[in-house]
């Protein structure tokens, strides 16, 4: 390939591309990202190139392995262009049916469309299905489209166009100008300006200064920028030349997380190929602007995605973080001026850049501006990637996004940022989602997951659950973060075992205070979230614990009984059969009686137990009712016979 | 070097640019209490214990002593309401490791600071980093190092190192400041553990 050297020449390669493809040829697009990957989406893949192969379609049909587009529920996801129909959950056995069906007899195969579960309707488009329908996917929406691996195919997107227009036709400090009007704020948690960290980077002292991409998304349950890197590696690589270009920055890092096997390997193919085509090295496009960028994996900290933290890894040395007085704009890698920004952040810039700055601060609210993506997840129908417009309510993203809570269960809260997000309970549900607004209400933005919680769900063990989470990946330099979660951990876990003492919930307010002013660096300083949060809006929980010994969600084992009511038993033996431990006594017309002493409190008695008998009972906060006598255990059956 | 003039504890105090809060007070007498810091060696930060309240741009905040650089204008407290809490309860979480030092007793004295508030976890070390940022810094031999993160992390010697390097230095032992015995054992225990060998039967 021989290099673009300038505009006019990229835009002659782009027709050249789109002039080779027919618009109206069938294209099987089948979604690759990890969460379908994990589903046999390869399978999926050998499938239907199996199908093509025997019908003899290889000139007529492409297949194309993309990105994931966020149904990660409903995986594996197939697109066909150009009609656009959607299937989901998609087997391998389900190859012969599209091939002869969807592309030969060009007819729609009803089982694998979306169903609504309360309309019963089908979507055939993947904009008809109200997961979909309702969101705004300015970042997200091409991964579908697009093989990672080509970048043919992001220049049919109009790929490398910001990049274009910024070097030919703006200086930097007007690049900087539009990103600074657009008041973008980092996607990677804090929500800093991104367009005042790039000025501060760029009018630091010094010679060298770099650009990076943080892509060390350790929250568990969080995966956008997975997603991002893994299936539209082009759109965060032009955006960070973009940023190295108004910065001044002739060197860049993209460090991704060592557990993204696959982003690794697309970033890394990515940057090779945006090399040989003149988008990567010296004199970028004719413009004079030089600019490489090296991959730097991560080892496995969550801390890592500290910038200071990043910026010390990247250096080589143990990823811990440093003071920030002096901001890693001005005093970073090697103590050279560093601007950092999350792999969404700089995903945003190429847009800015190409639609202006107004167009982009038309979308979202007075303080938050464009879109977001969420991981959506935990109890919530549609579970995936959303990406929406800043400003939408809670309450729309799980309802008329995410589908609404399954089972028909009551909603109880819904933890966003990530392990030191807060949780927000049901009366806050039509708060529109922003930077601020979460803050306000105790959680943050975070990292951008989105924890679905249900009535099931104690907010004591999910406190306990992030604390246990944060004492691990705490780099246990400073004493605030190290002791104060070590503490907090400790009576949590007391709490939950039915240990808690009057006055323990005024000590952990004591340390989070604590813990939030003096830590060191943001994972230290949002830590006690989780506790702050559940205290302040789910108090009542945390007293049913201390003083009644009681677990209101039936989820603290020390604290629950399982118990079979010997009125409503009818012996049909399935709890006792299912029993792991062998705990529950009984036979044929004798009522069944669970050993406490054996009883491990694992629910499959109340699982299994026919809802028509609906014997087994949970216990909580008062003693269980001793058993029956022995000999009162027949079950006096009327006579079966006719 | 430019002058900078700000204010500690309604003093004015005149620094050189590049100075830290600590290193200002400490030229004109005002004390801070520290643990972790050392002249001889590049700030840290990780005690906290000279956590002091600035007020700076409009608002109020807690940060530490011995890393923030002084600025023109900008106004210090070195003890208040809130800073004697932060103080007093890092003080009670360092003293379920250490309830028998007499650097942290002094100080618990001095916040009131109760060192029974937390149960104990006796690990006698409170993890200030002396020893580990002395023996790299200062000695350049790294024979002894933090050893895993967050609640599990540990001061271990490195047996390969320290069999060679810590015999005849010794210099980071009265720098710990719970008790120099403690370094006596970790050295011992790193010395006595057995170096791994193939064994054939």
């Amino acid at each position: 390939m021989p290099k673009v050297n300038s505009p006019a020449e990229l835009e002659k390669l782009r027709k050249g591309i789109l002039s080779k493809r027919d618009p109206d040829k069938p294209c099987i697009a089948v979604c690759t990202g990890t969460g379908c990957l994990a589903l046999g989406a390869d399978r999926v893949v050998v499938a239907l190139k199996e199908e093509i192969k025997k019908h003899g379609l290889e000139d007529k049909v492409d297949i194309k392995e993309t990105g994931c587009p966020g149904f990660c529920e409903r995986g594996t996801v197939v697109v066909i262009y150009p009609e656009e129909i959607c299937y989901l959950r998609v087997q391998p056995e389900d190859a012969g049916e599209i091939i002869s069906q969807t592309i030969l007899a060009k007819k729609v195969v009803d089982r694998l469309l979306y169903v609504d579960p309360t309309t019963g309707e089908k979507a055939v488009r993947e904009s008809e299905i109200p997961f979909y329908k309702n969101q705004m996917r300015l970042i997200i929406g091409n991964n579908i489209k697009l093989d990672p691996k080509s970048i043919d195919d992001y220049l049919v997107l109009g790929g490398y166009s910001a990049l274009a227009k910024a070097l030919s036709q703006m200086p930097p400090e007007q690049v900087l100008e539009e990103v600074k009007k657009s008041n973008l704020r980092g996607r990677g948690g804090g929500g800093f300006p991104a367009g005042r960290k790039w000025e501060e980077c760029r009018n630091a002292p010094g010679e060298a200064r770099y650009v990076i991409v943080n892509a060390d998304e350790g929250d568990p349950g969080a995966f956008m920028d997975r997603a991002l890197l893994e299936g539209n590696p082009h759109s965060v690589l032009e955006g960070l030349i973009i940023g190295a270009y108004a910065i001044g920055s002739h060197e860049g890092y993209i460090y991704v997380r060592q557990e993204y096997p696959l982003a690794i390997e697309n970033v890394t193919f990515a940057i090779k190929q945006a090399e040989e085509y003149g988008f990567l090295g010296e004199n970028i496009l004719g413009s004079g602007f030089d600019f490489t960028v090296k991959m730097h994996r991560g080892a496995g900290a969550f801390v890592s995605g500290e910038s200071s933290a990043l910026m010390t890894a990247i250096e080589g040395r143990v990823g811990e973080p440093r003071p920030k007085y002096i901001h890693t704009a001005v005093k970073g890698v090697r103590d050279r001026p560093s601007c950092l920004n999350n792999v969404e952040t700089w995903a945003n810039v190429p847009l800015i850049i190409n639609k202006g700055a107004d167009w982009f601060a038309g979308i979202g609210t007075e303080g938050s501006k464009g879109t977001k993506i969420f991981s959506l997840v935990g109890k919530v129908n549609n579970t995936g990637l959303v990406e929406v417009p800043m400003g939408i309510t809670l309450r729309d993203v799980i309802y008329r996004v995410g589908g609404g809570i399954p089972g028909s269960k009551k909603f109880k809260a819904v933890q966003t940022g990530g392990p030191s997000g807060g949780c927000i309970p049901e009366e806050q549900l039509d708060m529109p989602v922003d930077f601020d607004e979460l803050a306000r209400a105790g959680s943050m933005m975070g990292s951008g997951g989105m924890i679905v919680m249900d009535e099931d769900t104690c907010m004591v063990d999910v406190a306990r659950y992030f604390l246990d989470f944060l004492s691990d990946e705490s780099c246990g330099k400073c004493v605030p973060c190290r002791e104060g979660i070590r503490q907090m951990l400790k009576i949590l876990t007391n709490i939950s075992k039915g240990k808690g003492k009057e006055g323990d919930i005024e000590l952990l307010e004591e340390l989070a205070e604590v813990t939030r002013d003096a830590s060191l660096c943001a994972l230290g300083r949002t830590s006690a979230n989780p506790v702050m949060s559940t205290i302040h809006y789910f108090r009542d929980e945390y007293e049913a614990h201390i003083k009644e010994k009681r677990c209101p969600a039936y989820v603290c084992k020390a604290l629950i009984s399982y118990y079979i009511d010997p009125e409503k038993c009818q012996a049909c033996m399935i709890c006792l059969r299912q029993c792991p431990v062998g705990a529950i006594v009984g036979d044929k017309n004798q009522i069944h009686v669970i050993d406490q002493e054996k009883c491990t409190k694992c629910g499959t008695c109340f699982e299994v137990c026919p809802p028509r008998f609906s014997a087994v009972r949970r216990i909580s906060g008062e003693p269980v009712p001793p058993p029956v006598p022995e000999e009162a255990r027949m079950i006096a059956r009327e006579s079966k016979e006719k | 070097m430019s002058e900078i003039t700000l204010q500690i504890d309604g003093r004015k105090v005149q620094a050189k640019e590049g100075m830290t809060i600590l290193e200002a007070a400490q030229s004109v007498g005002i004390s801070i209490p520290t643990l972790c810091h050392h002249e001889k060696l590049e700030p840290y930060g990780a005690c906290r214990i000279c956590t002091v309240e600035i007020e700076a741009r409009g608002r109020t905040n807690l940060v530490a002593a011995c890393l923030y650089p002084v600025e023109q204008n900008l106004v210090v407290r070195t003890r208040s309401e809130k800073v004697d809490k932060t103080r007093k309860m890092l003080l009670e979480l360092l003293l379920a490791h250490a309830p028998d030092a007499v650097a942290l007793q002094d100080l618990a004295k001095e916040y009131g600071a109760d060192k029974a508030r937390f149960e104990k976890e006796s690990s006698f070390c409170i993890l200030c980093g002396l020893c580990v940022r002395y023996c790299a810094e200062v000695k350049k031999k790294n024979a002894i190092g933090f050893v895993d993160r967050g609640a599990r992390r540990e001061v271990a010697f490195i047996p390969e190192i320290a069999s060679k390097e810590c015999e005849n230095c010794k210099e980071c032992f009265p720098l710990c400041p719970t008790e120099a015995l403690q370094a006596t054992f970790l050295l011992t225990k790193a010395l006595m553990s057995p170096s791994p060998t193939c064994d054939s039967e």
